[in-house]
């Protein structure tokens, strides 16, 4: 039981704890050679050195004392804190829509964990409450938390899960689903679910936070709102991204799953809609359409869950110089797959090419998307692209890499037939390829521009 | 009976009662008597390049105006590291505040906005803090440990102030005792507000960022002179190092006062170290007289729990009044309700303040916490009633009061009402347990309002966001070796040198004492003539010229030498200072001629004296012994000036017939 008395503590700090006879939450007197503290031991996070012990000093600061200087430590009383979201019992109210939320490990509430120094996730409905009462105006609320794991540790084996979850939530009969989950690779889950579930006659709303519930300025209350609001109210039976539109406190956007990405590591508005406009913007009110067409809301279940995955697939950031072993150590340990994401209008550089033939021969399917990002793969401009065709690469049109990734391992999860996986990949299930990019699809505004400066300070961003 | 209660004598009478004095009327006894405690809280910015958390530069500012973005947002309570709400943040919270930031892309980056996670900590503000600490003989800590420090009135963006202690447990000398230092922390600082109006407040993020220390003193001192004396203590104490800033808003106060029996309540702001005695005096003698109030109503109501108001919603029609926001709360969408304080007579109108009566700390609360602009409220005991007698009787049939019940009118928007009513019947309530533990603002009179519910160590959290900073002892060893004399020191050496007293806080504040230092060992000046010449004719020049380039002041030191190798009086030094500080780049000897200086011996000057003499009985008109004496020195003054010592001159004269 010496984890729970001396949490976290190791090597010399612990032998002192031990020296002095003096646990984690007791209130102690400590001489050192900087003079005398007084407060309460804290645990210590397990990444932190072991030259340190901590403090709360009883102003409320923590403060670290260097073991070295210590002479002598007194324990004169012990207090645990009992660290807890309030938890109230969600109500229910008769005429609300009914929405589950599904967790899966992201930041929506939480709380800090003395092991890491790090915040972990709260998530049962009454702890949501006890954070965000004015769910309760929105929906009726359930929750349930299929796994806990960080964004950055979403796997196939979780995407699976997820849709699998998704599918018998609206069997059941929920009026929409949100699923919170953390925001790095929160577009690569989107992307995923847009193709595991299927003529989903719901909303089904992923929704993050860029500042973890526990600051008071954090974006999680409000992102959760919105999208509650989307998954009760909205008509967008679509798999979508609800996150900030602008980084104040306004509205959120509902970006169409497979055309959305993070483009800031820490900015609220992170989430963009590449190549397109986003689906809708949403407030407390409700949501505002932006595109004109989309998948209504309809009363039937009939949802198609289609959980594959080919683990084998990779995706390559080609870069100038890069050598042809990149391609044949995959093709050696024996991926399937391989998403491509080429300079300019999908090029790579000709050494590969050899490279790409052997892929190609030994049957791995090759796809080439672009890493501007924005626009399309044209490969029929230059010689480079056709002969790169020639060897076997097939264009993803304007697809976004990332979702080209998930989508290859989803067709590959199905069958090995390259025909077939050529035809999934490029027969849109909802806009990873589109037809024609609107012109208002690629606005990225540069600062110090008169009317861009002018147009910030009247709208607020 | 209402016709025979006068307001206004009842806020006299219970001034007398709780036997309120002026500050110049107090003395030691009067504030033992009402039990005066005060402690500091003495925030100093720091003079780095940079802010403390991210790489914009500190101490560029921007006017009110002046923004090239905007961001809103709102504040939500979250949960302390021990698991509890803080009243404050709950306090914010019912306000529901817009919040909004004027950026400007030169001063503020995406750290300022919370967009962001935080940079390493400026190290250059962690030398200067240390080197501080140590000079408070504070116990340096180990490890610094960054932590959030909750602010949800939105002054800073984040919600939360970082902040961490680098020692503890210290103590300043005063002329007759110690104070202890409780910690000296190094936090950034917050936002500038712009403006406060209704459910929107407006911020610059300037200021937002910029290292600051704060020194906390415990609530050592027992009288408002002490308050002043410790405040000026620390502030010189911090200039002495010469590494933090000056001008307005560097150094801030926040004061913390009670009474015995009373509350910690925390004056914050205090702009000027002047104020601090008139504000802890008054801040004490509220808290006094708040708990008069809580004995009286303890009197009327023995149990508190049973005290409940009442209120009444009606429509302006039932009024005949001529009152513009009465007769437009239609107009304006606003609500009327009457509302109806049982046993509360003559607690309205009790004195609080000079000026101020217990019917104040509902206003104050009805602005701030229900975001209702005044004018928002009117009640039975106002000294000039803005309802008539007729108007208060048909209230009276709304609540039907009692002998001893007041009764008020509230208006404002509908939408805020609940919570209009939830503070004034919870500061009623309060009234019964005592003094709340509230921040207040002050005013150049002396007077407070109130600010926001003073917030506890609940609100404390770690910094998830940043790694602690260990403190190797040869670090701080190495900082150590810079130190400064301390003021206490250098207040002490001055005495000895008969420096006037009234030179020191100019002096100390400005970090002269230094350069003196130098000016009288190094050119040998009467210590007593440079303490004035800096503390008495500088300063006078500062005030009354402007000069031309950036005036430093090593350039006096200059001056006094190019007199003493010239051998020239160094009293013509304070003739020059106008002209040297107005043009430093002139020429001393060039200063001499522009003030008409003639080189000219004693023998000269003397050598007119027996003409002066024949002149005066020429035009003598009045009698009497030193008139004589006074006019030919008066005469001869001028040339000799820089020449010859003015009191030998004044002695020799009178050698000569």
């Amino acid at each position: 039981m010496t984890e729970d008395i001396f949490q976290g503590y190791k090597g010399h700090a612990l032998e002192v704890l031990k020296n002095f006879n003096v646990r984690v939450w007791s209130q102690c007197t400590v001489e050192t050679t900087r003079g005398t503290f007084i407060g309460t031991i804290l645990p210590r996070s397990e990444n932190d050195d072991d030259k340190h012990i901590v403090m709360k000093i009883p102003t409320g600061y923590n403060v670290g004392l260097d073991v070295d200087t210590i002479r002598s430590m007194k324990e004169t009383g012990y207090k645990k804190a009992n660290y807890k979201i309030p938890e109230k019992e969600f109500p229910y109210t008769q005429g609300l829509p009914k929405v589950k939320l599904i967790g899966t490990g992201g930041t929506i509430a939480s709380r800090l964990d003395y092991r890491t120094g790090a915040v972990i996730p709260a998530f049962s409905p009454g702890e949501l409450y006890g954070a965000v009462p004015e769910l309760a105006n929105i929906c009726n609320l359930t929750t349930e938390k299929i796994f806990a794991v960080f964004s950055e540790n979403m796997a196939p084996e979780n995407y699976k899960k997820l849709a699998i979850a998704i599918g018998k939530e609206i069997e059941a009969g929920v009026d929409g689903i949100v699923i919170g989950h953390g925001t790095d690779t929160l577009h690569h889950t989107a992307a995923a679910l847009t193709f595991m579930v299927q003529n989903s006659p719901v909303p089904i709303v992923l929704v993050g936070s860029q500042r973890s519930s526990d600051r008071p300025s954090s974006d999680a209350a409000l992102n959760l709102m919105h999208a509650c609001t989307a998954a009760g109210h909205g008509d967008i039976a679509e798999v979508m991204v609800c996150m900030f539109g602008p980084t104040s406190d306004e509205y959120g956007f509902l970006h169409r799953g497979t055309r959305v990405r993070k483009m800031h590591s820490s900015y609220r508005s992170t989430f963009r809609t590449i190549g397109d406009t986003p689906l809708a913007t949403i407030t407390r009110k409700g949501v505002t359409p932006i595109k004109p067409v989309y998948n209504h809301r309809r009363k039937d279940r009939n949802v198609k869950i289609l959980p594959y995955f080919e683990e084998k697939v990779a995706i390559v950031y080609y870069y100038p110089n890069m050598q042809p072993d990149i391609i044949d150590s995959l093709v050696q340990n024996g991926y399937k797959g391989i998403v491509i994401a080429g300079t300019g209008l999908g090029h790579v550089n000709k050494p590969i090419y050899p490279a790409i033939e052997r892929a190609s021969k030994a049957g791995v399917a090759i796809y080439m998307t672009v890493q501007t990002l924005w626009g399309y793969v044209h490969m029929f401009v230059y010689d480079t692209g056709r002969d790169l065709m020639a060897k076997g690469i097939v264009p993803a049109e304007n697809m976004l890499p990332e979702v080209a990734y998930i989508k290859l391992g989803w067709a590959l999860g199905q069958t090995s037939d390259l025909e077939e996986v050529k035809r999934l990949m490029l027969t849109p299930i909802n806009d990873e390829i589109t037809k024609r990019e609107p012109y208002n699809g690629y606005l990225v505004y540069q600062g110090g521009v008169r009317e861009v400066e002018e147009f910030i300070r009247k709208v607020r961003k | 009976m209402k016709h025979s209660f006068n307001p206004r004598k009842n806020y006299e009478s219970t001034r007398e009662k709780i036997g309120y004095v002026t500050r110049q009327e107090a003395t030691q006894e009067t504030y033992d008597r009402i039990g005066f405690m005060s402690g500091l809280e003495v925030h100093q910015q720091l003079l780095t390049k940079e802010k403390l958390f991210c790489r914009c530069p500190a101490g560029v500012y921007q006017k009110p105006t002046q923004f090239d973005a905007e961001v809103i947002r709102h504040m939500r309570p979250t949960l302390s590291e021990l698991g509890e709400y803080d009243g404050t943040a709950l306090m914010e919270f019912k306000t529901r505040k817009n919040i909004v930031y004027r950026l400007k892309n030169e001063t503020t980056c995406t750290y300022e906005v919370d967009d962001t996670p935080p940079f390493p900590l400026n190290k250059e503000a962690l030398a200067i803090a240390i080197e501080i600490s140590l000079v408070s003989k504070l116990n340096i800590v180990g490890e610094v440990h960054i932590t959030r420090k909750q602010y949800l009135d939105g002054s800073i963006p984040t919600g939360f102030q970082r902040t961490a202690i680098i020692g503890v447990e210290g103590e300043i000398p005063l002329k007759n005792k110690k104070v202890r230092l409780i910690q000296l922390s190094l936090e950034e600082d917050s936002c500038r507000e712009v403006s406060d109006v209704g459910h929107t407040r407006i911020y610059r993020t300037d200021r937002l960022g910029m290292p600051l220390i704060e020194t906390v003193t415990y609530p050592d001192m027992v009288n408002p002179d002490e308050v002043k004396e410790a405040c000026n203590y620390i502030r010189f104490l911090n200039r002495s190092t010469g590494k933090v800033r000056t001008g307005i808003g560097a150094g801030r106060e926040d004061v913390n006062v009670s009474c015995r029996g009373g509350s910690r309540v925390e004056i914050k702001g205090v702009a000027h170290t002047r104020w601090i005695p008139s504000l802890t005096h008054n801040e004490c003698f509220r808290q006094w007289a708040l708990l008069a109030i809580r004995d009286e109503l303890l009197s009327r109501v023995p149990v508190a729990a049973s005290w409940k108001m009442k209120h009444v919603l009606f429509e302006n029609d039932l009024l005949k009044t001529s009152f513009e926001p009465i007769k437009q709360t239609k107009e304006n969408k606003n609500q009327l309700v009457a509302v109806l304080l049982p046993k509360f007579k003559g607690i309205l109108s009790h004195f609080t303040q000079p000026g101020k009566v217990f019917a104040n700390e509902l206003s104050e609360r009805l602005k701030v916490i229900a975001c209702i602009e005044v004018p928002h409220m009117t009640h039975s005991e106002e000294f000039e009633q803005i309802l008539t007698e007729s108007n208060w009787e048909k209230i009276e049939q709304l609540l039907i009061p009692n002998e001893d019940d007041a009764m008020m009118v509230i208006w404002g928007p509908a939408d805020d009402m609940p919570t209009a009513l939830e503070v004034i019947e919870e500061r009623c309530q309060m009234a019964f347990k005592g003094v709340p533990n509230e921040t207040r603002k002050s005013f150049e009179n002396g007077t407070t309002i109130f600010e926001r519910v003073l917030p506890g160590a609940d609100r404390m959290y770690p910094d998830t966001d940043s790694a602690p900073i260990p403190l190797e002892n040869s670090f701080i060893e190495s900082l150590g070796k810079n130190i400064p004399k301390e003021v206490i020191e250098r207040y002490q050496r001055m005495r000895d040198w008969n420096i006037p007293e009234d030179t020191y806080t100019y002096i100390l504040k400005k970090n002269l004492y230094p350069l003196i230092d130098r000016i009288i060992t190094e050119l040998e000046v009467d210590p007593a003539f440079a303490g004035k010449l800096f503390g008495h004719t500088l300063k006078w020049v500062e005030g009354h010229f402007k000069p031309a380039a950036e005036f430093d002041y090593k350039i006096v030191y200059a001056l006094l030498r190019f007199l003493k190798q010239l051998g020239l009086e160094m009293a013509i030094a304070k003739k020059m200072l106008p002209l040297v500080y107005q043009y430093p780049k002139m020429d001393f000897e060039s200063v001499l001629t522009s003030i008409k200086f003639k080189r000219t011996s004693k023998e000269q000057i003397l050598s007119q004296v027996p003409f002066l003499r024949k002149k005066f009985a020429e035009i003598r008109i009045s009698k009497g012994n030193d008139i004589e004496h006074k006019w030919i020195f008066g005469q001869v003054r001028r040339s000799a000036e820089g020449n010859v010592p003015l009191s030998i001159l004044a002695k020799e004269i009178n050698e000569i017939k």
